[in-house]
């Protein structure tokens, strides 16, 4: 099977949309709808349209890091939220936050439960990438008709 | 005191999520799976020794007060089943890594070491927990790392045994969350100090309803009469180190639930003493009847798990003070006699290559041993003096009797001779008979699987020899959960 080009050029463009738009839910997460959790799901979506653009080898090209790393990483992060406070003689999970000035966003409040929603962000995206390495295989050549579009043995 | 009280939750998962970031080198993943449970471990007989001389301690994760933030609680009955939850899962875990090392494909996955952290965090979390949405959570928690360890070396039977055990974990887990619904819905709060009074505020049939949920949810997760059938099918096919945690704690972490609630929550007025009752005398006849007609080593301890968690029940029923001590004594010498045993069985299978009564035979002779290790712990759970089942036993029918339960405590004893029974027939199947000639020549024992199961069975002693102290703190124990407004007072302040 061929690629349909309109597949595949569309998805590019809006793969790289969605991830920002996850970026961004992660960021707003702690005032406002979003967060780690949804953030990590939008930007698993993210990599699903790249799968149905360009197969495994396209979700790979994402990043060189296995995915397990990646799940892990995001755990530490977020384990780490809840045992810094520990150290600094607080409560469990407690938060801090500091407001900024910054040049070009203006006022912006950092909160430390970002730290905590980036952890489960990278958690997420490294599930997402867990399940594509183990079920997105792609089938071998003259194993089936390969209908799906872009699912073809182009790469 | 703040970070102790995390720590045995916090400090798992951490360790999980380093685990599988360094999952290249198994090595490192033992190092950093021991480091952490000995940590866990510190933490807990520390949590012990404070609470029991201190009081209860309550954090407030977040700092956020009570009925919001999520409260972790930890009095006498918490800090016990801690300590031992993390003493076992300690000594499981360096006999997991002697047998990893020699065979077992599933013990040197790259998952195994994370997992098995999770199932502690999910543990600890369970006991520290002071309200039902993260008991619910905890639970999940354990449940869902107890899933894939159960399953872990993908092999039929290990897949076919754990659809059971998924199937009815996730009822259970289903009935559960639907029970917390229906408990938020009626008294507006999950806080378990708040639904203390909460509770006796509502119309009666509600009331019942919701006590008998929540019996009967923690009923399958303990395995009690008639919700006990998941459990001789599933845990026995496990590999051994994740099967003898599964025995020694898991319907532990339900019978506590149990515990918890029905002492917390329901109302001393409308204690389901009678039907508790009955239960516990079912459950302990039922299981070790079961067990008699079993041929398999591993099959003839599961039932026995039924068996005993009946006398825990039995000891709860009493709703005295004598009888929740023993039961809170029991438990404790359960859980470590019953972890060891299934250590045994391992190390039967792994010497003879089956744990098949009819199939192996005269280790005696070849693993003297192993031989006394079982003998001892085999005549503690049949309650033989004066070892630690005998205080045990002797502590729940002196408190029946004091509570003229006479049925109960008549079964209780007959139980107890049935128990020595079975425990004779894997002796003599196992230990005594003849060296089976035809065999391979069997297989050395390494000392990382020989040493844990030596050290827990030492325990076991020593809970015999400490019988009095740790009854005196088992009553200690039992007079706080018998006064529900101390409870209530320690965690709201009020």
């Amino acid at each position: 099977m061929r690629r349909s080009t309109i597949l595949d050029v569309s998805t590019r463009m809006v793969t790289v949309t969605t991830l920002v738009l996850s970026i961004y839910l992660l960021a707003a997460g702690h005032n406002q709808p979003g967060g780690g959790f949804i953030g990590g799901l939008v930007g698993g979506a993210a990599i699903a349209l790249a799968y149905v653009g360009g197969g495994l080898e396209r979700v790979r090209a994402f990043t060189r890091l296995q995915p397990w790393t990646i799940l892990g990483a995001g755990l530490v992060v977020a384990s780490l939220s809840a045992i810094v406070p520990l150290v600094m003689g607080r409560a469990v999970l407690e938060q801090g936050f500091v407001s900024l000035d910054l040049p070009v966003l203006g006022k912006v409040k950092a909160t430390s439960a970002l730290v905590f929603d980036t952890g489960v962000y990278a958690l997420v995206l490294g599930m997402v990438l867990m399940a594509f390495e183990a079920l997105g295989e792609e089938r071998t050549p003259g194993s089936s008709t390969g209908s799906t579009p872009g699912r073809g043995e182009a790469s | 005191m703040n970070a102790l009280v995390a720590a045995p939750i916090v400090l798992p998962i951490a360790g999980a999520a380093l685990s599988i970031v360094i999952g290249r080198s198994r090595a490192a993943q033992r190092l950093l799976g021991v480091a952490v449970l000995v940590a866990v471990a510190g933490c807990a007989i520390a949590l012990l020794i404070e609470v029991d001389s201190n009081g209860p301690a309550v954090v407030q994760a977040g700092d956020w007060p009570a009925p919001i933030g999520i409260t972790l609680m930890v009095d006498r009955l918490a800090a016990i089943m801690l300590v031992l939850g993390s003493l076992m899962l300690l000594g499981v875990l360096v006999y997991a890594i002697g047998q990893g090392r020699v065979d077992g494909e599933e013990h040197r996955h790259v998952g195994f070491h994370p997992v098995y952290l999770v199932l502690s965090a999910g543990v600890a979390g369970a006991f520290l927990t002071g309200d039902l949405f993260n008991l619910f959570v905890s639970f999940e928690v354990m449940l869902t790392a107890s899933y894939v360890l159960l399953t872990l070396g993908g092999r039929r039977s290990q897949v076919r045994a754990g659809m059971t055990y998924v199937v009815i974990s996730l009822v259970a887990s289903a009935l559960f969350l639907t029970t917390i619904g229906f408990v938020y819905a009626s008294t507006g709060t999950v806080n378990l100090a708040q639904l203390s009074t909460a509770m006796s505020e509502l119309p009666d049939g509600l009331r019942h309803a919701l006590a008998l949920l929540l019996l009967g949810v923690f009923g399958i997760k303990a395995a009690v009469f008639p919700l006990f059938f998941w459990l001789p099918d599933s845990y026995p096919t496990a590999p051994t180190a994740v099967t003898a945690v599964f025995a020694g704690l898991l319907t532990k972490v339900g019978v506590y639930a149990i515990i918890r609630t029905q002492t917390l929550l329901v109302d001393p007025a409308d204690r389901p003493a009678g039907l508790l009752l009955t239960i516990a005398g079912l459950t302990m006849a039922v299981g070790v009847l079961g067990a008699i007609a079993q041929s398999d080593m591993k099959r003839i301890l599961s039932f026995h798990i039924v068996s005993q968690i009946g006398y825990m029940i039995f000891g709860l029923a009493l709703f005295t003070v004598a009888g929740l001590a023993g039961a809170i004594l029991y438990i404790v010498h359960h859980i470590v006699v019953k972890t060891t045993l299934f250590l045994i069985g391992g190390l039967v299978e792994h010497r003879a290559g089956s744990s098949d009564l009819d199939r192996v035979g005269g280790l005696l002779r070849t693993a003297p041993v192993l031989a006394i290790t079982f003998l001892f712990t085999a005549l503690s759970l049949a309650g033989i003096p004066p070892l630690s089942g005998f205080a045990a036993k002797f502590a729940l029918v002196d408190a029946g009797i004091a509570s003229s339960a006479w049925i109960v405590v008549g079964v209780s004893i007959v139980v107890s001779v049935l128990t020595l029974f079975s425990m004779t027939k894997i002796w003599a199947g196992v230990f005594g008979g003849e060296i089976d000639r035809d065999r391979d020549e069997p297989r050395p024992m390494p000392a990382l699987m020989l040493g844990p199961t030596i050290a827990l069975a030492g325990t076991a002693i020593a809970i015999a020899l400490a019988a009095g102290p740790l009854y005196d703190l088992s009553e200690r124990t039992a007079e706080d959960l018998l006064d529900a407004d101390r409870y209530r007072l320690e965690v709201l302040g009020s």
